[in-house]
């Protein structure tokens, strides 16, 4: 009999690491680009959209992997589907009972999480043929992967669109009265994307592996 | 590779729907007290900041008693009004902006219309009123308050469900809130116009209308659309209460 995989092996640690760089779920895989581009207008609902996905994406995972030798192929999309829903849903209640602020800011974007290609793209990849416990880590790798991406995003988004940091005014008084003004069009979705492509331009030239041979 | 029957794949499916069904309504149901006080604690807030108070409520550690102690503070009475605008002593103003869908999805001369009286530490009176109506992407609402001239507007605050983050949700901030104030909804010979929401002008000399959003048309045109036909509900009880004060 095999011996038992220590919890944080070298193989287990590296799920939980490499969705923060190499294969990045925004940047590499190309998933979930539309709550980046939606969710990441201001950075407080960008990190509770990332705590939100992380939640998702890791009991989801855990569950799939829990139940993926039952699960008859035929209809294991719709089982997944069954599954992501079903914490989205769970964690939307949640968010209006305890952080009702917050879940009108994101509004539609929770329900939304249900269509992310993150969540539905490790079941597939992941979950299906692998234990609990990194299925489990897989999804806190990629959610962590996801929300690195969203909070720097976030974080020059809010800054240079409407000069604060978690609503808090950063950007001194002496800065407009000299002519700087917010970038009106960071708080639009475009921008987002060019933001999002300047990240993946910079990753790619530190990571030569990243790009694709000709 | 093993083959699933389909006998088991039924089995498989409706064990796994009826699982998620009793997890749903377990939880939906344990919750629904927080979120319902949550809704109310909002409204009270809503009608506080339509007036101009409740503005520490980021900074207090209990939010929820904050806004009760503000709310029985300043709002000193509440009545409701039919379209004739004659006061319905049996109905809680409270209630009826709880149910505010209900009242909007009849005719305006069937409505049942709140209204909440805010009375400042100096004496002054000011009436706020709940509107609802429809934007581009789920309902719009809000609540104004009115001078006791019964037709400036005093001050204004406006939500929605799911209009778009930056365009139709900008009704929702200060800078467009703060264009109705010190505007009118009867012209100076005592005929009902509203507040309009208006595109491509200057509204800055008009005290009918305001500037609708950029990129957010639809939504404007819903709120502009809300006012004329909520505030048209007033209009009979307005012009009594006037005399009154």
């Amino acid at each position: 009999m095999t011996e038992k995989e220590p919890l944080f092996s070298a193989k287990n640690l590296k799920l939980l690491k490499e969705p923060l760089g190499q294969s990045n779920p925004i940047t590499v895989q190309v998933l979930g680009i539309c709550s980046a581009l939606a969710i990441t207008v201001q950075l407080k609902p960008a990190i509770v959209m990332t705590l939100a996905v992380i939640v998702v994406l890791s009991v989801s995972n855990v569950v799939i992997s829990l139940l993926r030798k039952m699960i008859p192929p035929r209809i294991r999309i719709i089982v997944q589907l069954v599954v992501i829903a079903t914490m989205v849903i769970v964690v939307d209640q949640v968010l209006q009972a305890y952080a009702y602020e917050v879940s009108k800011q994101l509004s539609v974007f929770v329900g939304l999480i249900i269509t992310n290609c993150i969540i539905m793209g490790r079941l597939e990849a992941f979950a299906l043929a692998n234990k609990p416990w990194p299925s489990f880590l897989d999804g806190l790798g990629n959610g962590f992967g996801y929300g690195l991406i969203l909070i720097i995003v976030s974080f020059f988004r809010e800054l240079l669109g409407s000069g604060t940091l978690f609503g808090i005014k950063v950007i001194p008084e002496s800065f407009y009265d000299i002519g700087y003004a917010n970038n009106g069009m960071m708080v639009l979705p475009p921008m987002a994307l060019v933001v999002v492509g300047v990240i993946i331009w910079i990753q790619r030239s530190r990571n030569k592996d990243l790009i694709e041979q000709k | 590779m093993k083959s699933y029957s389909n006998t088991y794949i039924f089995i498989f499916s409706v064990v796994m729907v009826v699982i998620v069904a009793i997890l749903l309504s377990f939880v939906a149901m344990k919750l629904k007290p927080l979120q319902e006080l949550n809704r109310e604690i909002e409204r009270k807030s809503d009608i506080l900041r339509s007036v101009g108070e409740a503005s520490e409520e980021s900074d207090v550690k209990d939010k929820n008693a904050y806004i009760e102690q503000e709310f029985d503070k300043y709002i000193s009475d509440s009545y409701v009004v039919d379209y004739s605008g004659e006061v319905q002593s049996n109905e809680d103003a409270f209630d009826i902006t709880l149910k505010i869908k209900e009242q909007s999805d009849k005719d305006v001369k069937d409505r049942l219309f709140p209204v909440f009286v805010y009375t400042s530490e100096t004496g002054d009176h000011k009436y706020i009123v709940p509107v609802r109506g429809k934007g581009l992407w789920g309902p719009i609402w809000g609540y104004v308050s009115f001078d006791p001239d019964m037709n400036t507007i005093f001050g204004a605050v406006y939500d929605h469900a799911k209009e778009t983050p930056g365009l139709g949700a900008e009704i929702n901030t200060d800078w467009f809130e703060g264009d109705f104030k010190g505007k009118q909804i009867f012209d100076d010979e005592g005929n009902y116009v509203s507040v309009r929401v208006l595109k491509n002008t200057d509204t800055k000399g008009n005290p009918h209308a305001v500037d609708a959003i950029s990129g957010g048309t639809i939504t404007s045109m819903g709120l502009d659309e809300m006012l004329l036909d909520y505030f048209g509900g007033y209009v009979n009880h307005f012009k009594e209460k006037v005399k009154e004060n």
